[in-house]
């Protein structure tokens, strides 16, 4: 551990590995703002493709406030504004000109409490594929089933799609909304802490289908639970205060963080 | 020493609470008893009344038979009017507040001023429409009488649509962002279908309370003693023959205004039943 390290936020990417990785995402210099609380300082991350970036960090540090600002579910609210660079294929999804529409069926979000529509099994998904494609039945039937087995639900509701989706249990709507989430095709999924409200066994259901879900599209996720993170993620990002305190390779993190600040969370001595 | 069941704090608050108890309860049936009482009377003046030529026959002069048949229906074709003009006005409203402008100041403004419309003496609102509608025609009317029954539909409809769309969680409306809805369809598709029971019950109590007022059509439809559903002229109503006819000295008359103020209740009592049902479909759902 250097001194620098201790009292700078370094950003480290692992040299070995860089050639392989595509930068999806990229954040610069963000800065976040609720009113004129400034509630991101500065952030540099990157999401890369095909993988899993994990976001950990004590509750208030920031990391759903960034998650929010790479679909801009911020622009729902009033006196919420971002600064900086964020971009998407090299696009900046900041710029005013961004179709907020366009831009959240490319970065699909899973929230903290499910959130499955307020109609049947089967509109829950093929809503949103309406919303792009105008399909024949039979092709709307296949990609609802598909959407489902992707998310590992189709076996537990292939007989009551036309359940309402409020019928189902916890983890089965978590599950339903990845797979409605799944539907609309996106280039990357935000997970935010979406195991927080689900037993373990739902739980591990869901780490399980991220693993999957990450050959296909690039993951970032917002977790409380430290464990969680090393399982399932293959960077993770340390945030603190506001502050991207350290960014690097999951095990890395894991084992030998650079920061003194990040080794004393993963270590439980605070947050 | 004494156990904390014995302490004469918790003595005393026993009491005190028992003294409320008794007062609420006292106070209950108070109140229920009046209830009771109107219900009973109003059952036992109108129900001998009910018969099949109260809903065949026309109102009649004094001292001859008739029924109600042209208030009935000057009543459901007027409702029916004010419900039709004021529910689209109140859902826009309340949904403008709810979804776009929640955060203007314009929706506190414009929700103060619904406040006091819907507190407002109905026989404001009559005289309001008297003076830009039948004083300006020259004459009394069933339109100006559904114009202001629908006056009195809009607040209700504004504020019963506001408070459902604000009780649909915002994370439902984020989801819906989320697949890259835009603003309108995750209005119209996902929270109206989640705040849609609560809407619905709002315009029946709207209904509920049109049904029953009588000082706006007195200033505007006015009544009429035979049977006529042209909107242009006078039109009967049960809530003015009522009025009416329960002022008169003619026996006949009188039974007839029990007999009608019985079926606006029941109307309205069946109304009341439907929306609690519907109110409770949206718990459960």
């Amino acid at each position: 551990m250097s001194m620098a390290a201790i009292t700078v936020p370094t950003v480290t990417h692992t040299p070995g590995h860089v050639e392989d990785l595509t930068e999806k995402v990229s954040v610069r210099n963000l800065d976040f703002y609720y009113g004129d609380n400034r509630a991101l300082k500065n952030i540099n991350v990157s999401l890369y493709q095909g993988k899993v970036t994990a976001f950990i960090g004590p509750s208030g540090c920031g990391k759903s406030t960034l998650l929010r600002v790479l679909n801009r579910m911020y622009d729902l609210y009033p006196n919420q504004n971002a600064t900086g660079h964020v971009t998407l294929d090299n696009e900046d999804i900041l710029s005013s000109s961004q179709d907020l529409n366009l831009l959240r069926a490319k970065v699909g979000m899973v929230f903290q409490k499910p959130t499955p529509f307020p109609m049947t099994i089967f509109e829950n998904i093929a809503f949103g594929i309406r919303l792009y494609e105008r399909l024949p039945k039979s092709e709307l039937e296949d990609r609802v089933k598909h959407a489902l087995h992707r998310a590992a639900l189709w076996e537990e509701v292939k007989d009551k799609l036309g359940a309402n989706g409020l019928s189902l249990s916890g983890g089965q709507q978590q599950r339903l909304c990845i797979a409605r989430t799944v539907a609309v095709r996106p280039d990357v999924i935000l997970f935010d802490e979406p195991c927080s409200a689900l037993d373990p066994i739902s739980t591990a259901k869901i780490e399980e289908l991220i693993d999957e879900l990450k050959d296909d599209y690039t993951i970032a996720i917002v977790t409380h639970n430290m464990q969680q993170a090393a399982r399932v993620s293959d960077f993770t990002a340390f945030m603190y205060l506001g502050e991207l305190v350290e960014f690097g390779e999951t095990t890395r993190i894991f084992t030998n963080p650079n920061d003194r600040r990040t080794q004393d969370y993963i270590t439980g001595r605070f947050g | 020493m004494a156990t904390t069941f014995q302490s004469p704090l918790y003595a005393s608050r026993r009491r005190r609470n028992r003294i409320s108890m008794a007062l609420a309860f006292a106070a209950t049936a108070f109140g229920l008893s009046w209830l009771v009482l109107i219900l009973a009377v109003l059952l036992w003046e109108g129900f001998s009344g009910l018969s099949l030529s109260v809903f065949t026959e026309m109102t009649p002069p004094p001292g001859s038979a008739g029924g109600l048949l042209n208030p009935i229906a000057g009543s459901l074709v007027m409702t029916t009017i004010a419900v039709l003009i004021g529910t689209p006005l109140g859902i826009l409203a309340g949904t403008y507040m709810a979804e776009y402008g929640r955060y203007d100041g314009l929706t506190t403004v414009v929700r103060f001023i619904n406040d006091i419309l819907l507190s407002a003496p109905s026989i404001v609102v009559g005289l309001f429409v008297y003076e830009v509608m039948v004083a300006q025609m020259g004459h009394f009317s069933g339109w100006a009488g559904a114009v202001s029954l629908a006056v009195i539909v809009v607040p209700v409809v504004v504020r019963t649509t506001e408070d459902m769309l604000i009780l649909v969680p915002d994370t439902l409306r984020e989801a819906a962002a989320s697949i890259g809805l835009p603003r309108s369809m995750m209005i119209t598709k996902v929270a109206y279908r989640a705040a849609r029971a609560g809407m619905v019950t709002g315009v029946l109590l709207a209904v509920a309370r049109i049904s029953g007022e009588t000082a706006p059509l007195l200033f505007t439809a006015l009544n009429n003693q035979f049977w006529s559903l042209n909107l242009n002229a006078p039109v009967a109503s049960l809530p003015v023959v009522i009025f009416q006819f329960a002022l008169s000295p003619y026996h006949d008359w009188q039974k007839l205004a029990w007999t009608g103020a019985l079926i606006i209740t029941l109307a309205v009592l069946a109304l009341s039943i439907i929306a609690r049902l519907l109110a409770a479909q949206r718990r459960s759902s």
